[in-house]
């Protein structure tokens, strides 16, 4: 499959450097996974207003979905075939600058007069230096919270979550909510690695202890917590099993008015706004003994081996803090831009569904960042299997724990 | 090449071998020489290859993720293996035999065969689906309530196993055929006019004629096998809790997803000795059977 890709993308790129209209333009390669699939237009549109502010470069961009997109991205770069610039998560930028494959952004932004990073929400762009060097421009922020069904509310005569709902509140409301005859669920959180470590720390709990050196997975709390997570699948019977599920998104059952409540990020306003037929809103997530919410953020890079990186730093200071960029994002619901400016802010709120939208910012006071480790994706791995196994009752949640610190500490 | 002798006769030979002499060593002599290099390395792609030594050898053999790979590789075989084989042998008779339109069901069997694999575990991944699915269906319809396939570790290996009995069974087929086109006819008439049954007709003249044919699909299949990736890639991903995880899925997630191509190398090299192992036992037990029959 990635061969096909691969022979595309090196035709397309054959007749595009082939053909005399592009000649004197300058070409910057760009990869990404958060426009796909949703926000192929507004990533159009940004790149349609760049060109028109920048005619000596052209954007050609490649989008892979999240799932494959950094196996993806770090094949091509291992080809010597990396794009010009393209986008990180967090959770994976730590990995890239340690291997060198991004580009010190501080020559060029230092050289860039009339430009200050100043622009950027200080903690986020931070988010993206590793040793004192500025290797990536913060594009966006994103968190989860929980999303949920008002007729389905109405309907069942329960009252809307608050933000002093606990899992005991959310627990009562969702048996009152799912109706099992007509396929509706209360509740749904997905039983894995990335709701594990959040819903872990609404309990207390972490999965290393500060500075990263112990492995606290299987403490006490955590095991109370994965108990709760099945619970609610085994026991209470509030969310669907898989088998029930059979393969449809968490996001489709939301928008078919089959889940009361659900725990996911706002990345998915774009789709609920244009194709939820029932009025819905969000509240902050209940938690346990403390409140937390996921925090992610995406930043862009350059290739430190293009060769037009002066054209790419344009690209992507364009991408994450243009107004006409910011704009597009605002509009789309394309997560956050992680620009300081309130007007922006302002901006944000004032769009029309969901209602609550402060709520998005609310939740950033109880962000809980992802628990990166240079294994990364072994890490995600390993504990989402145990994680599963528990899910389906092979393991319970204090063998499945106790399994995945041990596995861990060899990857530490 | 009539009429060239000597060293132009070799140039010429070379000339003509070229193209695909570049091909074979670029896309299968290179990588599979630096995929043996690389086994005693560690490499993460970005970062300069290090020596290590047969550590990833060492390393690999007391894995337990290795040895699941290779218990469920097993499996997939045992499940696999004899019923592609029987089935394709079944078929193959039912074809030999003068049924109306048979060059159609010839057809019709052999259309999974060149369908690209994913395409059919696509498909397949809807027929198996526990709630909308055509065979889940099928079974309520007959008041058995059908398991969970792809979502249950127990089942999702039967899956698997099933799509791909679907997808190779005409190929085995096609040889199988062709292996009974070989039999002369006049055996089988003789031993009728000796009385046997047609049971008898298969196990003794049949079934031994075809001796070499078996061969050939057993290995061919037990090699394929041992490979397994496509359709597990697509279907299950390895999934649910690792229960179709196979050795070459368990390649490809070391290499390109935790970017250890050193040990993604040896774990290669490892399945390849078991391959190799097994075909030369399974030559050798061939050759004492035929020299029993003999």
């Amino acid at each position: 499959m990635n061969i096909v890709h691969k022979s595309i993308a090196a035709l397309l790129l054959m007749t595009a450097v082939s053909s005399p209209a592009f000649a004197q333009q300058t070409v910057v390669k760009y990869m990404t996974f958060s426009a796909a699939p949703d926000y192929i237009e507004e990533l159009d549109a940004t790149i349609a207003a760049f060109e028109a502010a920048h005619p000596d470069i052209d954007v050609q961009y490649e989008t892979a979905a999240f799932g494959d997109y950094f196996t993806k991205l770090q094949t091509v770069i291992a080809a010597g075939q990396a794009p010009d610039a393209f986008e990180v998560n967090y959770e994976n930028f730590v990995a890239f600058a340690d291997k060198g494959v991004l580009a010190d952004l501080g020559p060029l932004i230092s050289a860039d007069t009339g430009f200050s990073t100043g622009i950027y929400n200080p903690t986020a762009l931070a988010a993206f230096s590793e040793d004192g060097k500025q290797y990536g421009l913060v594009e966006s922020f994103s968190n989860v919270v929980l999303f949920y069904n008002k007729d389905l509310f109405d309907k069942a005569g329960v009252a809307y979550p608050t933000a002093d709902w606990t899992w005991k509140e959310e627990l009562e409301a969702a048996r009152k909510l799912t109706d099992t005859a007509n396929g509706v669920w209360g509740d749904f959180a997905p039983i894995q690695f990335w709701e594990f470590y959040k819903t872990i720390a609404q309990n207390g709990g972490a999965m290393f202890n500060a500075d990263k050196t112990e492995v606290t997975i299987d403490s006490p709390q955590n095991v109370e917590t994965l108990q709760w997570m099945v619970d609610k699948v085994a026991k209470y019977h509030v969310t669907p099993t898989d088998v029930e599920m059979a393969g449809q998104g968490d996001g489709d059952l939301f928008k078919a008015g089959k889940i009361a409540m659900l725990r996911t990020g706002i990345w998915m306003f774009g789709d609920f706004s244009a194709n939820a037929s029932f009025n819905w809103d969000i509240a902050l997530e209940p938690g346990n003994t403390n409140k937390a919410h996921h925090f992610f953020a995406n930043g862009v890079a350059v290739s430190a081996t293009s060769a037009n990186q002066q054209a790419a730093y344009e690209w992507i200071k364009f991408l994450t803090s243009s107004k006409e960029a910011v704009d597009i994002r605002i509009k789309a619901g394309w997560e956050l831009p992680a620009v300081s400016d309130a007007a922006y802010v302002q901006g944000y709120l004032d769009q029309p569904k969901p209602e609550s939208r402060e709520v998005v910012f609310q939740a950033l006071d109880t962000a809980v960042t992802p628990p990166v480790i240079a294994n990364w994706n072994q890490l995600t791995d390993i504990v989402g299997k145990e994680l599963e196994a528990a899910k389906l009752g092979q393991k319970t949640p204090q063998q499945a724990l106790t399994d995945a610190a041990a596995a861990v500490k060899g990857i530490l | 090449m009539e009429g060239v002798t000597g060293r132009g006769k070799y140039v010429a030979l070379a000339v003509l071998l070229l193209p695909s002499l570049v091909g074979m060593g670029a896309f299968y002599i290179l990588p599979i020489v630096s995929s043996l290099v690389l086994s005693f390395t560690k490499w993460d792609l970005l970062t300069p290859v290090q020596w290590i030594g047969v550590g990833n050898y060492v390393a690999a053999l007391g894995d337990p993720a290795v040895q699941q790979a290779l218990r469920n590789t097993l499996t997939f075989i045992l499940g696999y293996l004899p019923a592609v084989v029987a089935g394709g042998l079944g078929l193959a008779l039912l074809l030999n035999r003068k049924l109306k339109g048979r060059t159609v069901f010839r057809a019709i069997y052999f259309v999974p065969v060149v369908t690209s694999w994913v395409a059919v575990s696509l498909v397949w991944k809807w027929l198996l689906n526990p709630q909308y699915g055509l065979i889940n269906y099928g079974l309520a319809l007959i008041g058995i309530k059908g398991p969970g396939w792809l979502f249950d570790p127990n089942w999702a290996m039967a899956g698997v196993i099933m799509t791909t009995i679907w997808k190779d069974i005409g190929f085995v087929t096609v040889i199988y055929l062709a292996g009974l086109q070989e039999i002369p006819e006049n055996l089988g008439e003789a031993s009728s006019i000796d009385g046997a049954t047609p049971w008898q007709r298969f196990w003794s003249i049949t079934w031994p004629m075809l001796a070499p044919t078996t061969f050939f699909v057993t290995t061919i299949s037990l090699i394929s096998s041992f490979q397994v990736f496509d359709q597990v890639f697509v279907m299950t991903g390895g999934g649910p809790v690792g229960a179709t995880t196979t050795m070459v899925q368990l390649i490809y997630k070391n290499a390109f997803s935790y970017g250890q191509m050193g040990y993604a190398s040896a774990i290669s090299w490892i399945l390849f000795a078991l391959i190799f192992a097994v075909t030369v036992a399974q030559n050798f037990l061939q050759k004492r059977l035929d020299k029993s029959d003999g």
